[in-house]
């Protein structure tokens, strides 16, 4: 009888211990995650080799994204300076802030498609979506924290040994685990469902109007040559003709080639969802869309590295801007900014 | 009896409902055929000349006459490839090894499967290849929390030398000496060939050879026609001229001092 008492409690405890802790529901659920490559596009860069795609690790990616822990005074974290509504740009933000009232020295990009980058940051400095998350985490103007110790504050967290316990079958925290789920969580925000795109593609009916394809039809003759279709970028770098800043003395490209012939070239960027991304250029020095185009029709200023296409500037007519305007808002991704599965969860 | 017996089998079926995956690979059956490989122990010992390398306390003195004191040795020793007596040649996978004059632990390492035989001569690649500068997160020696990457321009720091001398105008006369580049003409990836001296390894059932070797420091500084000098060269954190003059320097600096069989 004793002996029996005994085995059932050994029986009980061996069952508990099988257990795993209960899963954390995430408040925004996510039902589903695939890799798209959209009729026309090129073949991405990053297909999450050696990285399988599954909801538990994209949700933990999610977590991290806008986990606080990621910065050293616990403030900042990357949906900070990367906001869901503005396609994950920082709205009125010329220049990030970060801890410590630190400024950062570029302006924080929108976030989408980025498994077709074929490098990350103005300058191009990292070559990696796995591995780009450590610039922002380590750069003392922005998120100034230890990669060591932010592994021991996600060790120490309760939250998060539930996470990656989900995500990868024991609550071990390394920084490999952090950034794949991280580069899930990216890699996931594809942006392709703008009008535009509905437009090309013939989905749902939709069409253009006069004027927002005459401002397509200038943007090929004026704009196309950089920001290439299908991403919009050609993701070259340039020197488009800003002045240098004198309080940042960014030299851009070059400070990571070390070539004097990359002087102040700045990667081309994305003009999908342009009209939420503003301010604009690599410092967020123009406010508006109107600014933008008075840079190019007389601010360019000339230098040694100056793109060879816009020696002459670029000029376009009241009309031709008001076109172009129309024609860029078509490039706003509403179902991107509007998906559940990449606001905060908390 | 019978209870304890039924309380003994619940147990079981308990227990072996927790293994996760039935597709785990099981234990070798009989059959099995008789070990071919062993292992190889490699020793580091880093010195900066004839001295044994001692962090912080003891000034040294550089090719060039300067004085200088060490704080930080590291290196990354990859790709290593063993050489048999009869040509045929063993290459280390996942050959990826940090050595860290801080951590006595990294100063050992051993290498296993190596088949039986006699070995005659190891290269190996200072650095990281390429290819792993370029596949996003890593783990083990590679992964990216073990003070040997650069975040802001991707790649791994190769080999870093950190300490003061006195002729260094840097802040706080330091020198900081961090390897990196991987890439055409600045890569500083150098793939050298220690002699074994008529010595060999021989690796078998009953033997796993160790071996010596030492990493010389001084060596970052010497050149035949261009000895570094503290009061110009004392700061490199970037790809370039500088970083692949020292390197060059550096290729010279591993040697094999004995091998135990």
């Amino acid at each position: 009888m004793k002996k029996g008492t005994v085995y059932i409690i050994i029986c009980i405890t061996l069952f508990f211990a099988c257990k795993v802790d209960p899963p954390i529901k995430p408040v925004l659920p996510v039902d589903h995650i695939e890799q798209v490559t959209p009729p026309g596009w090129p073949q991405p860069v990053y297909t999450f080799p050696n990285n399988p795609l599954s909801i538990e690790k994209f949700s933990l990616g999610r977590d991290l994204f806008y986990e606080e822990m990621l910065s050293s005074d616990n403030t900042v974290s990357c949906g900070t300076c990367h906001q869901n509504f503005v396609a994950f740009a920082n709205a009125d933000h010329m220049l990030s802030h970060g801890v410590n009232g630190a400024f950062g020295n570029r302006n924080s990009p929108g976030l989408f498609n980025m498994n077709w980058n074929t490098s990350f940051m103005w300058d191009g400095g990292v070559n990696h979506i796995e591995v780009q998350p450590l610039a922002p985490i380590t750069n003392p103007v922005e998120m100034n924290e230890d990669i060591n110790n932010v592994l021991a504050k996600l060790n120490a967290s309760a939250k998060y040994k539930v996470l990656f316990k989900q995500a990868y079958g024991d609550e071990q925290v390394t920084t490999e685990r952090m950034l794949k789920a991280l580069a899930q969580f990216m890699g996931m925000m594809y942006s392709y469902k703008s009008r535009f795109d509905l437009y090309k593609r013939g989905e749902d009916g939709v069409q253009l109007s006069t004027q927002e394809l005459n401002g397509y039809q200038v943007f090929q003759q004026k704009c196309n040559a950089c920001h290439k279709e299908p991403l919009f970028t050609d993701y070259s770098f340039r020197n488009n003709g800003l002045s240098v800043n004198s309080n940042l003395q960014d030299s851009g490209r070059a400070h990571i080639t070390g070539d004097p012939n990359d002087r102040y070239k700045f990667k081309v960027p994305t003009l999908r969802n342009i009209m939420l991304t503003a301010p604009y250029m690599h410092d967020g020095r123009l406010s508006s869309m109107e600014q933008v185009f008075d840079h190019y029709a007389s601010g360019i200023v000339p230098s040694a590295t100056l793109d060879t296409s816009l020696q002459a500037g670029i000029q376009l007519s009241a009309q031709e801007r008001e076109d172009i305007k129309a024609f860029l808002s078509t490039l706003t991704d509403y179902s991107f900014i509007n998906d559940d599965r990449f606001k905060d969860p908390n | 009896m019978k209870k304890s017996f039924l309380g003994l089998a619940i147990i079981a079926v308990i227990l072996g409902s927790c293994k996760k995956d039935p597709n785990d690979p099981q234990p070798s059956t009989p059959g099995t055929p008789a070990a071919t490989t062993g292992s190889l122990k490699i020793e580091l010992e880093n010195m900066v000349d004839t001295n044994e390398l001692v962090l912080n306390t003891v000034n040294y003195v550089s090719a060039n006459g300067d004085t200088f004191t060490v704080s930080k040795f590291n290196y990354f020793i990859s790709n290593i490839k063993l050489t048999k007596s009869d040509g045929s040649v063993y290459v280390e996978s996942e050959s990826y090894h940090l050595v860290k004059e801080s951590d006595a632990s990294s100063k050992t390492f051993t290498i296993a499967n190596v088949p039986y035989g006699t070995y005659t001569a190891i290269s190996f690649m200072i650095g990281v290849d390429s290819a792993r500068n370029v596949s996003g997160a890593q783990t083990g020696a590679l992964s990216q929390n073990n003070d040997m990457y650069w975040n802001w321009t991707t790649g791994y720091i190769m080999a870093k030398f950190e300490g003061t001398s006195p002729k260094s105008p840097a802040t706080n006369h330091l020198l900081t000496y961090h390897m990196g580049g991987f890439k055409g003409v600045n890569s500083v990836l150098r793939t050298v060939t220690p002699s074994f001296n008529s010595s060999t390894a021989t690796v078998s059932s009953s033997v796993t050879p160790e071996i010596h070797m030492k990493a010389d420091l001084s060596e970052w500084f010497k050149n035949p026609t261009n000895n570094v000098n503290f009061a110009t060269t004392h700061t490199i954190h970037m790809a370039g001229a500088d970083a692949k003059a020292i390197a060059d320097n550096y290729q010279k600096m591993f040697s094999v001092e004995h091998i135990h069989n």
